[in-house]
């Protein structure tokens, strides 16, 4: 049993920064384990990447490029993973814990009998063993997560939980070639069509996120917030009930029931602070609230409060932040 | 043609969950509830009956709480529960949950097609889905937000699933293993016939032994701690200033300090 994979996810050639953040971790656990790390890339013209990961810290790797890799599909990418890793018994797998990176690693673990644990923000080693800490209750607590025996021990981890490496252009390792292992009669799905989502920052990738809820009134409600978010390279979020009102699409939604966030900064706009949303944001560096109700619940959470009409303040911070930033 | 929707119970979403002195998880008065993201997927099952399914079964893996999210989903118009129960399940991970509903599901004639919610509220891995799908070696399409085309005759599926990048549009074959997310369809509330109906269901038991489960199979991962996220350290510094101006412009400078912009 040795060595620590990283499975490199990539769309379209385009590694997921999750996946450089799963190489940065590799290689503190490779380190305390004194093993290699091995970065897995699958796809087509994907091979670039390999060399990617190398420079952020895998001293080699393993690529896979065939036709029936070209987009994401669970059986062809979780076999290549599980047959690889029946074959050459690494110790530890990690992967993003992404739509793509939670299909090919549950799948694998059921091939593999392997434990997975899912969703890690925090992890460390205590007599070899990865010992993980894993939001439960949507947030609400958190748990030591941990495999005592057998291997591989499988993890995802959340986006923004770990850091990646700067690419060190003076690394370099080895590049092995292997073959794709399902032909394309085997393969239960064809994907047949893509629409890219709207707007350019993904949320969970987003170091800004400036939210709206019920409070910005209307889809147009949205528009003061967004251009806040222009000004300072943001992803716009929001509460659910502005969701469920129809004013914003439910990509955007934060919280239990959309998506969990982690960025640098969080401004709250007209959101009151629910529990369910609070689940979403909470680990968010720095909080804003801006919120007319003193009462909020959200000012319990946030570092810095304005209790003033948000159609006031989001405006005037655009300004602020157009004039201090020279844009 | 039959499908199974696979459902359990979560505290309710509005609970305060805490640790008490003995490391016990627990949620005060508040009631256990159907997995919130579950209700869509029982939905579906509902709305599939226009599209050539006869029987819609609700199937949870668990313990006699269980019963309430089975309720629900009959409730809501599911035709049967099964609720699948045995100290074999103690201490179960997703590897051993996943092959209990794989092994139920063997157990039942006709499946075309099961449906999950995306992840639960409280464990919340979002892997049991595509666990189960591996087991019954079946096709396998995790966060679908619209199922486009079912054909349950030619075994085809047609969906569109939400990714990370945007929507992706996937065509398969049938049985396949399918988890939701919101907004696939606005879940209904259960009529007061349903409830009546529910309540009076006799929700059949199976153990392990009846459902063929491999038990050598035995949980990998533990959870040696839960506990509390501690209390968000010093007070909210409200900004004060005579305008919205001001205030923006000493915020704008308190965000810039703090490195976060
Ligand atoms: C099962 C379940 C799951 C849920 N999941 C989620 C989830 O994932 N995400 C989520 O967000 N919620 C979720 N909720 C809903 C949650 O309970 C709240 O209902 C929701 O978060 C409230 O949204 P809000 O803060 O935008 O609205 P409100 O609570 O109505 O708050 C609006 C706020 O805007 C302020 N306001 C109004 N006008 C202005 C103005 N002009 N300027 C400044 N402030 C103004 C008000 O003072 C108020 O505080 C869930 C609920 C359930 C039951
Ligand atoms: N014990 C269980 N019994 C039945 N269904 C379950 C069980 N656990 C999880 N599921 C289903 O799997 C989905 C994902 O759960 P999880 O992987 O635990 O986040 C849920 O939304 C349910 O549909």
């Amino acid at each position: 049993m040795s060595g620590v994979w990283v499975w490199v996810e990539q769309h379209d050639g385009q590694a997921a920064s999750v996946s450089w953040e799963a190489v940065g971790l590799a290689r503190t656990l490779a380190d305390g384990l004194g093993e290699p790390v091995t970065a897995l890339v699958f796809g087509m013209n994907a091979a670039a990447l390999a060399q990617e990961a190398i420079q952020r810290g895998a001293d080699n790797a393993l690529v896979c490029e065939d036709e029936t890799l070209a987009a994401f599909r669970l059986e062809p990418y979780a076999s290549l993973l599980s047959g690889l890793a029946q074959e050459r018994q690494p110790d530890v797998i990690l992967a993003g814990a992404t739509t793509r990176g939670s299909d090919i690693m549950g799948a694998a673990a059921v091939d593999l009998k392997a434990g997975l644990i899912a969703g890690a923000v925090g992890a460390e080693l205590s007599d070899g063993r990865i010992v993980a800490t894993v939001p439960v209750y949507s947030g609400k607590l958190m748990s030591k997560v941990t495999i005592p025996e057998g291997s591989p021990q499988m993890l995802t981890i959340r986006n923004r939980a770990f850091a990646a490496l700067e690419p060190d252009a003076g690394r370099s390792g080895e590049v092995e070639t292997v073959a794709p292992v399902l032909p394309e009669d085997e393969i239960m799905s064809k994907v047949v069509g893509f629409e890219a989502a709207e707007g350019e920052i993904s949320l969970t990738d987003a170091a800004i996120i400036v939210s709206g809820g019920r409070g910005v009134g209307g889809p147009e409600g949205f528009e003061p917030l967004q251009e806040l978010c222009d000004v300072l390279g943001a992803a716009l979020g929001a509460s659910r009930a502005a969701v469920d009102a129809g004013w914003i699409s439910y990509e955007h939604q934060v919280g239990q029931t959309g998506k969990t966030v982690s960025p640098d900064l969080y401004i709250a706009c007209g959101i009151s602070g629910a529990v369910q949303h609070q689940a979403g944001m909470r680990t968010s560096k720095v909080i804003v609230a801006i919120n007319k109700d003193p009462e909020a619940p959200i000012f319990k959470l946030a570092h810095y409060g304005v209790v003033d009409d948000l159609f006031k303040v989001v405006p005037a911070l655009t300004q602020a932040f157009r004039e201090r930033l020279g844009k | 043609m039959r499908v199974v929707v696979c459902t359990k119970e979560t505290p309710d979403t509005a609970a305060k969950v805490e640790v008490d002195a003995d490391g016990n998880v627990t949620w005060g008065d508040a009631p256990l509830v159907i997995n919130p993201w579950d209700e869509y997927a029982v939905e579906e099952a509902i709305l599939l009956k226009d599209r050539g399914v006869t029987t819609s079964t609700v199937l949870g893996v668990g313990t006699e709480t269980t019963k309430e999210a089975l309720k629900h989903a009959l409730a809501m118009g599911c035709d049967e529960a099964v609720l699948v129960s045995d100290e074999a399940f103690e201490g179960a991970d997703t590897l051993v949950v996943s092959h209990a509903l794989a092994q139920a599901i063997k157990k039942m004639d006709e499946v075309g097609l099961v449906l999950f919610g995306r992840e639960t509220t409280d464990g919340g891995s979002g892997q049991v889905p595509v666990q189960v799908g591996r087991w019954l070696g079946w096709n396998t399409l995790t966060f679908v937000s619209k199922i486009v085309e079912i054909d349950f005759e030619a075994g085809t599926i047609k969906v569109e699933r939400l990714l990370e990048e945007g929507k992706e549009i996937v065509e398969g074959r049938l049985p396949a293993v399918v988890s939701v997310v919101k907004g696939i369809n606005e879940p209904r509330y259960p009529s007061f016939m349903g409830i009546r109906k529910a309540s009076r269901a006799e929700i059949p038991v199976w153990s392990a032994a009846e459902i063929g489960f491999d038990e050598s199979l035995k949980p990998k991962v533990t959870w040696p701690e839960i506990y509390a996220l501690p209390p968000r350290e010093g007070e909210c510094e409200i900004i004060e200033a005579e305008t919205a101006e001001e205030a923006a412009a000493i915020l704008a400078d308190r965000l810039i300090a703090e490195k976060v912009v």
